[in-house]
C-alpha cells in the first residue's frame, strides 16, 4: 500500500552552531509510512557511523519487509501486530550490526546512537524508541510529547527527585540510559497509537528539545502546520537562534487523510468479484 | 568537582570538595563535615551528589536549613547557593575543572552504562519531589550511584565537568534589544496596535494566506506561509525566504495594511 498521499513527510538536519560534524541521521519513505531518525554519539566520526548505520538499515530492511507483510497483520507465533514484530527484530538486528562494528574496528569503540522509529499503518502509527530522541504529537490545538526520554534526567524525574522545571537546570543533561549498539542486547519502546487526519508529528534529536522549549515547538507547527517545509526549517533556526549547541533534526509527518488498510489477501479477492 | 567553602562572619574556615555520593553535615564527629555548635544538630543535614548535580536535604534538623534565606528541607543546589546552620555559611560552588573539555563538547549525548547506575528504586509516595518524607528520598540517588563506578567514570567525568560550567549560566534565549509593533492601517480595526512579543507571529486568513513573521536575535523576518500570494512589503512582493523588516515598513496580506515599526 502506497501512503505517499496520505502522509507529507519533510526532514531537516543541522550541524548547529558549536559542532563541526553532523552525528545525526534522518531517513524517511513516505510510500512506505516509514520515518528515522537516529541521534549517534563516539569519538570522532564514529556517532555518525552509528547513526548512519541506524537510519540506513532500518529503512532498507523494513522496505523490504514492507513488500512482503503488511504491518497490521497478526503474527501468527506471537499474537503481535507484524509492525511490533518488524520494528523489534529490525532494531535488534541494527544494534547487533553496531555492536558488532564497534567491538571489532577500535576507530568505533564505544560508539552508539539513540532511535526514534515511525512506521503508519491502517490509520494507526507504531513507534520505537530508545534514548532520549522524542516524538511529539500535535493534535488541534495540543501540542504533547508521545515519547519519555531514557535518561538519567527522565529516571530522577519519575523518581521525584527533581520536578520538570528543575530539570531544565539540571547539569545531567545528555545522558541515556539506553542506546543503540552498546549492549548485545537492547529493548526498544515499542508502542501503538491512532492517527487522526490534521495530526502532525515531530521526530526530533535532543539538539530540538534542550534547546527549544516545548511550548515555542509546539507554538512554531501551530502557526506554521499549513506550510510543514517551513515549520522544520523554523524549527532548526529557533534551536540554532538559541545557541544551537547540538545538532539538530527534525522530521515533519502530517497525516492528510485517513489510510485504512485493505484487509489481507481475501478482501483482496473478494474486491475482484464486487 | 563541586565544592563547599565553610566560614563564619565571613572567615573562610575549609573548603570541602563533595567528592562523595553522601556529604554528611552535623555536629556528631562522624559526619563528613563536623561544624561544634550547638545550634547545629547531631545529624543535621546531608548533601547527596549524582554527577554533576547535588541535592541538600535537611535530616529534621532542631533548627532547620536555610538556603539564600529560605529555609528548605530538600533543595537542589545551584552554583553559589548559600546554605546557614546557624552562624555557619556554607557556600555551594559548582566547579569545572579548567581546560578539561572544549565548549564542543559541552552537549555531547553520553550512554550511562546500565551497569554503572542502578535505577533508582520505585518511590513508595508518589513522586511529589517536594512532599517526599525526608528520610526517604536520599536512597535513591546512593543506591543510584552504586559501586561499579569506575568504568563509566572517564566518560562521565568529562561532561560531568564541562557541563557544569554550561549549568552555572543556564542558556538566555537571546532576545532583540529593540521591541517592535504593528499597526493596522486598514480594515475593520484600523489603528489597532499589535506588539510582536512572540517568537512567531502569524498574520492572514488560514487557507488563503498566512505569513508569519519571527523574532530572531537579528531582528525580525516575515515569511510566506500558505496561499497563491506573497506577502507585499513596501510594494514588493517578497521572494520565498525570509524577509527582514526595517523599522516603518508597510505589508500587505490578504488585503490588509499594517506597518512594521519599533517601539520608541
Amino acid at each position: 500500500m502506497d501512503l505517499s498521499q496520505a502522509l507529507e513527510i519533510v526532514s531537516h538536519t543541522d550541524p548547529g552552531m558549536v559542532r563541526s560534524n553532523n552525528e545525526d541521521s534522518v531517513a524517511s519513505l513516505a510510500e512506505k509510512g516509514l520515518a528515522v531518525l537516529a541521534d549517534g554519539m563516539g569519538g570522532y566520526n564514529a556517532g555518525e557511523v552509528a547513526s548512519g548505520m541506524a537510519t540506513t538499515v532500518l529503512t532498507t530492511e523494513l522496505r523490504q519487509l514492507l513488500e512482503e507483510h503488511a504491518p497490521h497483520e497478526l503474527d501468527p507465533q506471537s499474537g503481535k501486530k507484524a509492525a511490533q514484530k518488524m520494528l523489534q527484530e529490525q532494531v535488534a538486528k541494527v544494534n547487533t550490526s553496531i555492536y558488532q562494528a564497534a567491538q571489532s574496528q577500535p576507530q568505533y569503540a564505544g560508539m552508539g546512537t539513540t532511535l526514534v522509529v515511525v512506521l503508519f499503518y491502517d490509520n494507526k502509527m507504531m513507534a520505537a524508541h530508545i534514548g532520549d530522541s522524542r516524538l511529539y504529537r500535535m493534535r488541534g490545538d495540543e501540542f504533547s510529547q508521545v515519547t519519555k526520554d531514557h535518561s538519567l534526567l527522565q529516571e530522577q524525574i519519575d523518581a521525584g527527585m527533581l520536578t520538570k522545571e528543575q530539570a531544565k537546570h539540571s547539569s545531567n543533561k545528555n545522558l541515556v540510559t539506553r542506546a543503540l549498539g552498546i549492549d548485545p542486547a537492547v529493548e526498544p519502546e515499542i508502542h501503538e497509537y491512532d492517527t487522526l487526519p490534521g495530526d502532525i508529528y515531530l521526530l526530533c534529536s535532543d539538539g530540538l528539545s534542550d534547546m527549544v522549549s516545548d511550548d515555542d515547538i509546539g507554538m512554531a507547527l501551530q502557526a506554521l502546520g499549513a506550510n510543514l517545509e517551513l515549520a522544520a526549517q523554523q524549527l532548526v533556526q529557533m534551536a540554532n537562534d538559541n545557541g544551537g549547541r547540538d545538532n539538530v533534526s527534525v522530521i515533519l509527518i502530517k497525516i492528510l487523510r485517513e489510510f485504512p488498510a485493505g484487509h489481507g489477501l481475501a478482501s483482496k479477492l473478494f474486491g475482484w468479484f464486487r | 568537582m563541586a565544592k563547599l567553602i565553610l566560614s563564619m562572619d565571613g572567615l573562610v574556615l575549609k573548603e570541602i570538595p563533595l567528592s562523595k555520593e553522601r556529604t554528611t553535615i552535623g555536629r556528631k564527629p562522624h559526619n563528613d563535615i563536623q561544624i561544634d555548635n550547638l545550634a547545629v544538630s547531631g545529624e543535621h543535614a546531608v548533601i547527596v551528589t549524582i554527577l554533576a548535580d547535588s541535592f541538600l536535604e535537611d535530616l529534621g534538623s532542631t533548627n532547620g536549613t536555610c538556603v539564600n534565606g529560605k529555609t528548605v528541607k530538600k533543595h537542589f543546589l545551584q552554583n553559589n547557593d548559600v546554605i546557614e546552620l546557624g552562624k555557619y555559611k556554607l557556600k555551594y560552588i559548582s566547579e569545572a575543572v579548567p581546560g578539561a573539555a572544549k565548549a564542543a563538547d559541552f552537549e555531547k549525548t553520553m550512554i550511562l552504562r546500565p551497569g554503572a547506575m542502578r535505577k533508582p528504586p520505585e518511590p513508595p509516595h508518589p513522586p511529589a519531589a517536594a512532599g517526599a518524607p525526608p528520610g526517604h528520598a536520599p536512597a535513591a540517588p546512593v543506591a543510584a550511584a552504586g559501586t561499579p563506578k569506575s568504568h563509566a567514570d572517564t566518560q562521565i567525568g568529562i561532561t560531568a565537568a564541562s557541563v557544569a560550567a554550561a549549568a552555572a549560566t543556564p542558556p538566555a534565549p537571546p532576545t532583540p534589544v529593540r521591541h517592535a509593533m504593528l499597526k493596522l492601517l486598514s480594515g475593520a480595526n484600523t489603528g489597532k496596535e499589535l506588539e510582536l512579543t512572540k517568537p512567531l507571529t502569524t498574520l492572514g486568513k488560514p487557507g488563503v494566506q498566512v505569513a508569519v513573521i519571527t523574532r530572531r536575535p537579528q531582528g525580525f523576518f516575515i515569511t510566506h506561509v500558505e496561499g497563491a500570494n506573497k506577502p507585499i512589503v513596501n510594494g514588493k512582493p517578497i521572494e520565498l525566504q525570509a524577509h527582514a523588516l526595517n523599522d516603518h515598513d508597510i505589508i500587505e496580506l490578504a488585503g490588509v495594511k499594517v506597518e512594521f515599526f519599533f517601539k520608541p
